[in-house]
């Protein structure tokens, strides 16, 4: 097949998955394996129509396991590698991601969350953000987690993703969901081969003589020297908490309540937090952008003035434990969720925060 | 021995190749792990490609196959060898890439990824070293395993109709037109060690034609897993071993 020129910067109409695809493309990914599951199908269904005339290339594997073994095979010599899955798919790759994380190997995974626990509901959910930041795997390791929240930021979150994952040497994980997956809308698309790329040092692409092999692991069986590979990990781990914490905020500086919330939920926040300013309850959001590192010191900042925290999930309260922690005791944090596929509506949300700001008000009169 | 010893006017006719590092095989005597490894790295050596070879090392014994062979490689998870291999070669379709894994690794837990890798006719060479036992966790019954065969999880012998037949997955692959040889070899006597070279030596040549998968098996004794001194070993696997796994070609290129 003839092979396309490189694609300029261009606005398109996309479905958040085609997005997300193209824009691996333009980051110039090497390699993509994946197994098909909804509803994040069309990102190996749009590979498999664009990468043979573009760049890389794209192997429907037998399995997620199979491919995210796939994955730490072509990330160990040397490639920019991309997975996608949804929740149960996910599931499988634990396993792979713990050796992934181990071995410090570079790769971008993406979860389009659904609905769980088991084979669930193909809504979208948010019911993975335990899995995606505490670990998921066996071991003491992390993944970095972007969450987007619009069309653009599933392409943009590509580009700082291959960009994190190759800075840090592990795995970033894209979360996003069911709804961000599949609904259109405007985006920016970067220029292809725009991301520089170089062929890592300690990759396996054949031993030349003056070095000796390379040799991708996880098995250090002398419980010093695991100690050691954890001690770096959890370095790593640090530096990233410090300089890599993103998120997004919406008129929280004059707020008496902060509502913090990520990926599709920050969309429907946003617009409680308007509904709530025009019936004079002074709202804000938060919007963590990176769910691990959290962003915790910001948090604990809006603390200090907040009458009182609303976090808002996809799911039973996961991410409400961070924001717990972070806020340490100083002021009170509810939770409202829905679960199970159920997208919560602005109203809902709005309702629970007169609630709670009556509550308030009556307990300091 | 000492190691400077000087045999002067002696032409050499045999040493350990240099894509061997220096490190003592740690198998158990009799084990033939270690014969396998100095096979392939001889093979390597001869054909002068260890600057272009990727090799994947299993879960099992020889989990530590990358401390032996001085070449690059991958530690992959219990069975998923092959997954790892397909994404070395796919993306460096110009090397050349092995796996090296035992019975449990390949034919238990890694089924699904042996059979389809095979089944793309992935173009890279599988060393499955069959022992009929799970040697390094301490001698569980394997896929493998023989009828009636005492291991530590089937203390009164493997009962097919509860435990499942011998898996011979050299011949299931065979069946998969991505397989362009498959071959059932043995380590255990200088003829055997001869022609299971023979069959490595195949299995990285046909990699340069692209034409699809090389399968070898190499039947292997276990005598720690067996409970048996290494020379009854090799009578064990003579006479109850090869029966199952009959030894020979199984698919040849250009005769399907
Ligand atoms: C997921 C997982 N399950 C189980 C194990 C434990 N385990 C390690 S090696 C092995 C079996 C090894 O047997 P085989 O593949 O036949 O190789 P051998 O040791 O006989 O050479 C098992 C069950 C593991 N490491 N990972």
């Amino acid at each position: 097949m003839t092979k396309e020129p490189l694609k300029p910067r261009e606005v398109k109409l996309m479905k958040g998955n085609e997005a997300l695809a193209e824009a691996a493309i333009r980051a110039g990914m090497d390699a993509y394996f994946g197994y098909p599951i909804t509803p994040q199908s069309e990102v190996l269904e749009y590979l498999t129509i664009e990468v043979p005339k573009r760049s890389g290339l794209v192997l429907q594997a037998e399995s997620e396991v199979a491919a995210i073994n796939m994955i730490y095979g072509a990330s160990g010599a040397g490639g920019r590698v991309m997975t996608s899955s949804s929740s149960p798919g996910i599931s499988l790759m634990q396993e792979g991601l713990s050796y992934i994380a181990s071995a410090e190997l570079p790769c971008l995974v993406v979860n389009v969350n659904r609905g769980g626990p088991g084979l669930g509901t193909i809504q979208p959910s948010q019911g993975d953000y335990f899995q995606s930041t505490k670990g998921g795997g066996h071991g003491d390791y992390r993944l970095i987690v972007l969450a987007p929240a619009s069309v653009q930021e599933m392409a943009d979150f590509v580009f700082d993703g291959f960009v994190l994952a190759e800075k840090y040497r592990g795995p970033v994980l894209i979360l996003a969901d069911g709804a961000l997956g599949q609904m259109m809308e405007k985006v920016d698309l970067k220029a292809e081969g725009s991301l520089p790329k170089t062929v890592p040092s300690w990759a396996t692409r054949g031993r030349s003589k003056d070095r000796d092999p390379n040799i991708i692991t996880s098995l250090f069986i002398q419980p010093e020297k695991m100690e050691q590979i954890n001690m770096r990990l959890q370095a790593k781990y640090k530096i990233i908490a410090e300089k890599e914490v993103r998120y997004e905020e919406y008129h929280t500086d004059d707020a008496d309540y902060i509502l913090v919330a990520y990926g599709l939920s920050a969309r429907i926040v946003r617009k409680t937090v308007d509904l709530a300013r025009e019936k004079g309850i002074k709202a804000g959001l938060l919007r963590p952008q990176t769910l691990f590192p959290f962003p915790s010191v910001r948090i604990a900042e809006l603390a200090k003035h907040a009458k009182a925290f609303l976090d808002v999930e996809m799911n039973a309260g996961q991410m409400v434990e961070d924001v717990r922690l972070a806020v340490n005791g100083k002021t009170e944090v509810f939770f409202k969720g829905r679960m199970g596929g159920i997208i919560p509506s602005p109203e809902e949300i709005l309702e629970e925060l007169e609630r709670i700001d009556e509550k308030i008000v009556a307990y300091q009169e | 021995m000492e190691d400077n010893l000087v045999l002067e006017g002696l032409e050499v006719v045999y040493h350990k190749p240099d894509t061997l590092t220096e490190a003592p095989f740690h198998y158990c005597p009799g084990c033939g792990h270690g014969v396998a490894h100095r096979l392939i790295m001889e093979v390597v050596e001869e054909m002068g490609i260890e600057e272009q070879t990727i090799g994947i090392a299993p879960v099992g014994c020889s989990v530590f196959a990358y401390h032996y062979m001085k070449i690059d490689m991958q530690e992959a998870a219990h069975g998923r060898a092959c997954a790892v291999a397909t994404g070395v070669k796919r993306l460096l379709p110009e090397k050349y890439v092995f796996t090296y894994q035992g019975d449990g690794d390949l034919a238990a837990i890694g089924t699904a990824e042996t059979i389809h890798t095979v089944n793309r006719g992935e173009n890279l060479a599988i060393f499955f070293i069959n022992n009929a036992i799970y040697g390094m966790t301490g001698g569980q019954m394997a896929p493998t395993s023989l009828c009636h065969q005492v291991t530590s999880t089937s203390p009164y012998g493997r009962e097919e109709k509860a435990m499942g037949f011998p898996l011979k997955m050299t011949e299931l692959v065979a069946h998969l037109p991505g397989a362009y040889y498959v071959t059932r070899q043995a380590v255990h006597t200088p003829n055997a060690v001869r022609k299971c070279k023979k069959a490595i030596r195949n299995a990285f040549e046909y990699q340069k034609e692209n034409k699809g998968t090389c399968f070898v098996e190499i039947v292997s004794n276990c005598p720690s897993g067996w409970r048996l001194t290494p020379l009854d070993s090799q009578k064990w696997l003579e006479e109850n071993m090869l029966p199952m796994y009959k030894l020979g070609d199984i698919k040849l290129p250009g005769k399907d």
